[in-house]
């Protein structure tokens, strides 16, 4: 059997196939999972993790050091337990604060670590005490309206 | 009265009856694929036809949506301060959606179209029964080899279409209305996931290179040998096709973006 153009045709348009493949890979998406190396699991209870999914960001000092893996409902606490995973690479005190925070005015939520002082790192599996809730829109202006209504009482008095 | 009743069951087997024989057609193709991949050239040559010779309207359709894309996009977008998430909008839409899907439609009238037409007259000038006489089958020697190229070619020429269609909106967005094109990318990648989104894609168009190329030589081996029913399996196959693509994606869809 001997090469024919139809051959060569028909590599071109693997050779082409796989290039755009390729480029939909490295330069459209970018391959997420292998910038977090040896990842170790933790977990916080919110009170109210808002919008907060699976697959969210979690990022200390605006870096992402990991991401939300599983968000599930603790019946003992009556809490959301968000499990995690973090970078190897990157240990955190165990006095370290877990928020939920907003990129921007109505981005995608995230979870943020802001470190703490302490020497002792958390290990693989250590639960986070320290944690603030999601901003929850209606609470913060049902609490300006009542600042302001407090502001407003004396007025009347006079 | 009776004769609705008559003609809604008789449907209705028929349509079981048709079922049952595609699968056991899919069966007997997968069965004798083996000669497929052991005469390599016989699927070398469909490859050819049914993936080369749709280069040309795939990448030409993928860029000129890529372009629609860009420029719909940016008209929605700029209005909430947006822009910058153009490269966003195009990249998800084409690499989940778009790309798969308009790549597989096409692929069902420029291709599978002319696999059932190929099929259907040799059925028509009775090549597939002397083959039978001659102790040659014809899954083997004609059907699997154009199933194959038809499966094979189908993911690369949606990642084609996608890849066209990101340049489309990349030449909209950054080179004619003037996106940044630091953050046309990087928003891009920030997005677009390999695992969830590119994959799945891959595996979408893969599931319709499947449904479109089945369909396609089924509708070929099945037709009546008549130059009529040479042209009815041609429509079917590409009005089948096109509805099994859809209904396929809204499946594989619900299944694989569960909004998270």
């Amino acid at each position: 059997m001997s090469r024919t153009t139809l051959d060569l045709w028909v590599g071109v348009f693997v050779a082409m196939g796989i290039a755009a493949l390729l480029f939909l890979a490295l330069k459209v998406g970018s391959i997420s999972g292998s910038d977090i190396q040896s990842p170790y699991t933790l977990s916080a209870r919110f009170d109210n993790i808002g919008g907060l999914k699976a697959r969210a960001p979690v990022k200390s000092a605006g870096v992402l050091v990991g991401r939300v893996s599983e968000i599930r409902y603790d019946n003992e606490h009556f809490q959301a337990e968000v499990v995690f995973t973090v970078d190897g690479r990157y240990k955190f005190p165990t006095d370290t604060f877990a928020n939920i925070l907003t990129s921007g005015l109505l981005g995608e939520q995230y979870l943020g670590l802001d470190p703490g002082g302490e020497e002792k790192t958390l290990a693989p599996g250590d639960v986070i005490k320290k944690t603030q809730s999601a901003v929850v829109l209606e609470k913060l202006i049902s609490q300006f309206m009542f600042n302001k209504a407090a502001d407003g009482e004396p007025a009347p008095a006079k | 009265m009776g004769g609705v009743f008559r003609k809604l069951g008789s449907m209705a087997i028929d349509g079981v009856w048709q079922l049952g024989f595609i699968a056991r057609f899919f069966w007997l193709i997968l069965r004798y694929s083996g000669q497929s991949f052991t005469r390599l050239h016989l699927t070398l040559r469909e490859l050819y036809f049914s993936g080369v010779m749709s280069l040309l309207i795939i990448l030409v359709s993928g860029l000129f949506v890529g372009l629609v894309l860009g420029l719909q996009g940016y008209e929605t977008l700029q209005r909430y301060g947006a822009s910058e998430s153009l490269g966003t909008l195009v990249a998800l839409s084409l690499v989940r959606e778009l790309g798969p899907v308009v790549a597989g439609l096409l692929f069902a009238s420029r291709a599978g179209s002319a696999v059932t037409a190929e099929i259907g007259l040799m059925k028509v000038t009775e090549q597939l029964k002397a083959m039978d006489m001659m102790a040659v089958s014809p899954i083997a020697r004609v059907v699997a080899p154009r199933f194959w190229g038809g499966v094979l070619s189908m993911p690369l020429l949606a990642a084609l279409f996608s890849a066209m269609g990101v340049f489309g909106g990349w030449l909209i967005g950054v080179v004619f209305i003037g996106v940044d094109n630091g953050a046309f990318w990087s928003q891009m990648q920030a997005a677009v996931d390999f695992r969830y989104d590119v994959l799945n894609g891959v595996i979408k168009s893969t599931v319709f290179g499947v449904a479109v190329a089945l369909i396609a030589v089924f509708e070929g081996y099945d037709c009546v040998p008549t130059a009529e029913g040479v042209s009815r399996a041609i429509t079917r196959t590409v009005v089948s096709s096109a509805l099994a693509i859809l209904a396929i994606d809204f499946v594989m869809t619900s299944f694989m973006f569960r909004g998270l």
